[in-house]
């Protein structure tokens, strides 16, 4: 078994550990810890994070990718192992959620030799019932229960595990601390926090457990199981919403902050350039790009070691042409941000100061535009991930072997036309999108809340 | 109290009123405790307080305006028979505008931009008009009549103005035209003039009077300025922390106060009188309300403290008839004040006057400085003409000397501050500093020359980069000039700095927002100081302060130039602070030195019509050395197309044919003052000197 790193496997580890080190830097600066920690005191936020951090935990597993064995040609992702079960039981095709037979009928061969038109049964979903018509509630109520009580079980242990911690912390007794909790006295809001993984957990559990013997959501055309396919929409999701704005950002900064500082012909110049980018129409400039790039896959085939490494690079290349038309309103926001700020007295001092030009803009300029460029993330990242179900549907978007939920919003385009009509890949893709962004959104509200100036009296 | 405050005669009474703040999972803070109020008709009554005493808090509160988190905890506030705080909303409403009126501080922002004034004062009209009167004709006869009634000349022509057609002193203007416009009985004025001009100011205070006057209007006066206490209220009251701690007449009040923290507040005002001295600053800051303690609540900044003023809540004490103080001292009868006046601040001679007669060889050097910023239109950027915010310039300035540049807002001398460091670069004239033209410098060779030119702005709480510990933001001149490369004796250096401006060391690692305007001012000084310049320049270093803690930064300012021997160019608008600190005056108008002097001579026989009219309008405590008022009719007009000839002339009393053709040349009265006037040569038609027509 043999790690395989994907370009975009490394740029997103590399934003968690960007992250995760921009989060002990600022630990240890007051300014930029008071709007976390308003943030982490609200209750909505402390929700929408937990979601999204189980979202990013399943697109964090779904990017470490393994060659299983030397000469297979398949490239799979710590995550497909997790769930190998959901990704290798295929149905022949359609088949609704929690199915026992297909959603069409089949000539089938009798045993004594007459054809008859049937639902056959699935190969998997409810296989293991014998009387399925009968069977099948009660066996579904019976592991869902089964479900529950493991999730509430995971979760007591976690709980009593943080309160534990957070006993330790604060120094006071367990019993003081879970008093605390229960009443919602803390300032984190452990309270929501455990009912949201209360939520999580269940919900976890029981699809988990039912999905061992049922496809939970159901499966498409060539049978594949729709909930494994949701879920790995995750990480195509993450990947765009992130990705792009990394590759968007240093672009933004440098070239906003300098317009803003320097005025006069540099001003000029960048003005035009984004003016100028900005009135090229986006999904037109997507389009050529993305078609340039599949015409030169196909012609230089042999450059691929996999269909995921294909797969990927168009990825990487829908974020790099997203980010380059989506740089323009950051960069036109940080000029204006700039603009005022070099007005500033304080820079204005540092400039009799005779402090250069370079350290007033890593000092003065730069620090104090950062809570617009964290707002500007945390806000572009759900219209990124809809945009990228926007362009798969108009077949510009990932890949069509890649799992995302806009291929799969693609393909409910004919299943909907179907009688019967197939509803669940449509419904699963708009469920865990609609989820993460709604947590995210809401998150983003807080955050910019938190950094807004104007709301500082209000804290 | 012991006046009976619900008695008949009193138009508007407020009593026992107290606002807290609700905080979330914390005890709320009680804002302001038990304030009593009372108002008859054609009174003013002025409510005097240092920010974040509760005063504008209270004026809210009368109007129920309060913000949301703040709740009135109790007290009672009766308009003649009814008491408004049991007033259902609907109520309230019509109240609210009609009997009771209010303007603010900020007449920019009290103003609708996208509606003209006419429509805006309609709508305050229509409000309050009983249904008779609310046809078109009658509300646009009635707009007239009240913009007439403020001043506003051509008033069918103005009400189809929009706000940014104004000038900050119409706005005013408006904002009381529809306060008015309802007829109230009390207008609540929270501030009315603190953002505007002193010759705008003595405008909106002789209208609120003439108001008063002829419609027999009780005003609430809020306020923190003495000078306009002095010239406008018939009784005050003084607020601190939160709680009223004097109540007293006008006059009787500035004669002899009666509270510790008034005496030190009148003490505190800068005058000519003390300018070898030290001012009397309070120590220390208003405390915060949430931490206010049993005793009382000045105790801790009390020069005449004792062991129960602590822990005992001082009940209020008769002085004379109309006077009351809440102070242990009045207990028993008169105070004898001589005991703590040990050293009488203004007879201590600290500074030798040396440098007021013969300065020495010029430091600085200005000469006929211009900065004209473009006005670019169009697709093409064409300029399509210049703001001519300096046009003309000279002055000197020696070593150790202070030279204070007076005008109101929108002169140009802040940008002739900037100027000289370069912060703007000039479009005309020579900026030489000990010999070197500084105007032709550019880059590395420009940046060596900074350290000897500093500079101190209005606001302290902009004037640093939030995100910076405060040893970082005073060192950074001394890491940026490379004169301290290592952190170790950076941070010494740094230290001693704090300790010159009397900063704790224990703030080198604090940021900015942790300390108070006073402390953020002091640590501003020692950024400049950083550097060790020749040259400071202060622009308006105190005007965003109380007048205590400004009384602190002005002895700071003057100690350092004493230990250390730096030149100020203070500018400012506050003559009060100049007649404290300035050796030499520079008056500017409209881009131009009008007058240019020796302190005593400008402020005591001002000879240019505009320093007459500018010295005249600034509200002064002393009745006996009120001028005679020079009122000056309009605005400052616009920079960009300045008045032909003398720019003072649209506005000038003595202003002749002459005066719109020529610009006047610079005369020298003296040999230490200059005026740029014709009129000092008519001498028979000289205007009198100010003071002279007491």
């Amino acid at each position: 078994m043999t790690l395989v790193i994907l370009t975009t496997d490394a740029l997103l580890f590399l934003l968690v550990i960007g992250i995760i080190s921009f989060g002990i830097y600022a630990a240890r600066r007051e300014h930029l810890r008071a709007p976390w920690r308003h943030v982490v005191r609200s209750s909505i936020a402390v929700a929408a994070l937990i979601i999204c951090s189980s979202y990013l935990i399943i697109g964090l597993l779904d990017s470490i990718h393994l060659r299983t064995s030397p000469t297979a040609t398949q490239v799979v992702s710590v995550f497909d192992l997790w769930c190998d079960s959901l990704r290798t039981r295929d149905e022949k095709t359609y088949s609704a959620p929690f199915a026992t037979h297909a959603l069409a009928k089949e000539t089938v061969m009798q045993a004594d030799g007459t054809v008859m038109r049937v639902y056959p049964r699935l190969q998997y979903g409810g296989a293991h019932l014998i009387d399925p018509v009968h069977d099948r509630n009660s066996d579904i109520l019976r592991t869902a229960l089964l479900g529950m009580i493991q999730g509430l079980f995971a979760w007591t242990l976690v709980v009593l595990a943080v309160i534990q911690l957070f006993a330790w912390h604060s120094r006071q007794p367990f019993n003081t601390a879970l008093t605390a909790v229960w009443r919602g006295d803390t300032d984190i809001p452990w309270r929501t926090a455990f009912i949201t993984c209360a939520a999580l957990f269940i919900v976890g559990f029981i699809s988990a457990e039912l999905s061992q013997h049922y496809h939970i959501l159901g499966t498409d055309k060539v049978g594949g199981d729709v909930f494994y396919q949701s879920l790995k929409g995750i990480r195509t999701g993450l990947v765009i919403g992130t990705l792009t704005t990394l590759v968007m950002l240093p672009a933004a900064i440098v070239l906003g902050i300098m317009a803003g500082y320097f005025r006069g012909w540099v001003d000029d110049v960048i003005q035009y350039l984004y003016t100028t980018l900005s009135s090229i129409p986006g999904v037109l400039l997507i389009a050529a790009a993305i078609l340039m790039l599949q015409t030169y896959m196909t012609n230089h085939a042999e450059d691929f070691n996999s269909l995921v490494e294909r797969a990927d690079l168009r990825l990487l290349f829908l974020c790099l042409i997203l980010g380059i038309t989506s740089w323009t309103g950051l960069c036109r926001l940080l000029r204006g941000e700039t603009l005022k700020l070099r007005q500033a007295d304080y820079v204005q001092a540092a400039l009799s100061l005779g402090v250069r030009h370079s350290t007033i803009l890593s000092r003065h300029i730069l620090p104090n535009v950062l809570p617009l460029v964290m707002i500007t993330l945390v806000l572009d990242f759900s219209g990124l991930v809809l945009a990228e179900a926007v362009l798969s549907y108009v077949n510009i978007g990932v890949d069509p072997t890649m799992h995302s939920w806009g291929n799969m919003i693609n393909s409910a385009r004919l299943e909907l036309a179907r009688e019967p009509i197939v509803w669940w890949s449509l419904t699963a893709a708009f469920l865990f999108m609609f989820i993460l962004v709604l947590a995210a959104n809401l998150f983003a509200d807080v955050v910019r809340d938190a950094f807004d100036p104007r709301m500082s009296n209000r804290r | 109290m012991t006046t009976p405050l619900l008695a008949i005669e009193n138009l508007f009474a407020v009593q026992n009123l107290s606002i807290h703040f609700e905080r979330h999972a914390q005890p709320p803070i009680a804002v302001v405790s038990g304030v009593d109020l009372h108002l008859q008709r054609g009174e003013t009554l002025a409510l005097l307080g240092e920010s974040g005493c509760g005063k504008s808090l209270t004026a809210l509160a009368l109007m129920r305006l309060l913000p949301p988190a703040a709740r009135i905890s109790g007290g009672r506030v009766q308009l003649e028979a009814t008491n408004l705080l049991a007033l259902p909303e609907a109520q309230m409403r019509q109240v609210r505008g009609g009997r009771l009126a209010m303007i603010f501080q900020e007449p920019q922002t009290s103003l609708n931009p996208v509606l003209t004034i006419g429509a805006q004062i309609a709508e305050a009209v229509r409000l309050h008009a009983k249904p008779a009167d609310r046809q078109p004709a009658r509300v646009t006869r009635r707009v007239l009549q009240l913009l007439d009634s403020v001043g506003i000349s051509a008033p069918a022509r103005r009400m189809r103005d929009y706000p940014h057609q104004l000038s900050g002193g119409m706005k005013q203007r408006v904002m009381i035209a529809m306060a008015l416009a309802g007829d109230p009985q009390v207008l609540i004025a929270d501030e009315p003039t603190t953002a505007l001009d002193v010759t705008i100011q003595a405008q909106v205070l002789q209208l609120i009077k003439d108001l008063q006057r002829d419609t027999g209007l009780a005003v609430l006066l809020i306020t923190h300025d003495l000078g306009v206490v002095a010239e406008t209220a018939d009784r005050l009251a003084v607020m601190y922390a939160g709680q009223l701690v004097e109540v007293a007449d006008c006059a009787q009040f500035f004669a002899a106060p009666a509270h510790p923290y008034s005496r030190k507040l009148l003490a505190s005002v800068p005058t000519a009188a003390q300018r070898h001295g030290k001012l009397a600053a309070i120590p220390g800051r208003v405390p915060p309300l949430d931490q206010v303690s049993g005793g009382c609540r000045f105790a801790e900044r009390c020069f005449a403290v004792q062991p129960r003023c602590q822990s005992t809540v001082p009940n209020w004490q008769q002085v004379q008839n109309a006077q009351q103080v809440r102070c242990h001292l009045w207990q028993n009868g008169a105070v004898d004040w001589t005991r703590w006046d040990t050293a009488p601040p203004a007879s201590v001679v600290t500074t030798p006057p040396v440098a007021e007669i013969t300065p020495p060889a010029h430091l600085l050097e200005v000469i006929d400085l211009k900065v004209h910023f473009p006005i670019q239109r169009g697709l093409f950027k064409r300029t399509v003409g210049a703001v001519r915010a300096v046009d003309g310039v000279n002055l000197t300035l020696a070593a150790g000397e202070t030279l204070a540049l007076v005008g109101e807002s929108g002169c140009g001398k802040t940008t002739v501050g900037k100027a000289i460091l370069q912060l703007e670069r000039p479009t005309g004239g020579q900026v030489r500093y000990a010999g070197v033209e500084l105007t032709q410098l550019r880059g590395e060779a420009l940046r060596q020359q900074r350290r000897a030119l500093q500079i101190v702005f209005q606001d302290p709480f902009a004037a640093m980069n939030p995100r910076l510990l405060v040893e970082d933001i005073v060192g950074e001149g001394l890491q940026a000039l490379g004169i301290e490369p290592q952190r170790a004796r950076r941070r010494q250096r740094v230290t001693e700095l704090l300790d010159l401006v009397g900063i704790d060391a224990t703030a080198l690692q604090r940021y900015p927002h942790e300390f108070s305007g006073g402390q953020r001012q002091r640590i501003c000084i020692a950024r400049a100081l950083a550097v060790m310049p020749q040259v400071l320049i202060c622009d308006e270093p105190t005007s965003a302060l109380d007048v205590s803690v400004q009384a602190q930064i002005l002895n700071l300012l003057k100690e350092l130039q004493q230990q250390l021997g730096i030149s100020y160019l203070f500018i400012t608008h506050n003559l009060a602070v100049v007649s404290y600190l300035a050796q030499r005056v520079a008056v500017m108008y409209l881009g131009r030195i009008v007058e240019l002097g020796m302190a005593a001579e400008v402020l005591t026989a001002p000879r240019h019509p505009y320093t007459q009219a500018l010295l005249s309008a600034v509200p002064v405590i002393d009745p006996s050395a009120r001028r005679q008022p020079v009122r000056l009719s309009g605005d400052l007009p616009s920079p960009i197309t300045p008045p032909s000839g003398c720019h003072f002339h649209p506005r000038c009393p003595l202003a002749r044919p002459q005066c719109a053709q020529m610009e006047p040349p610079v005369v020298a009265v003296s040999a230490t003052q200059q005026v740029r006037c014709f009129a000092v040569q008519w001498s028979n038609h000289c205007v009198k000197p100010a003071n002279d027509a007491k």
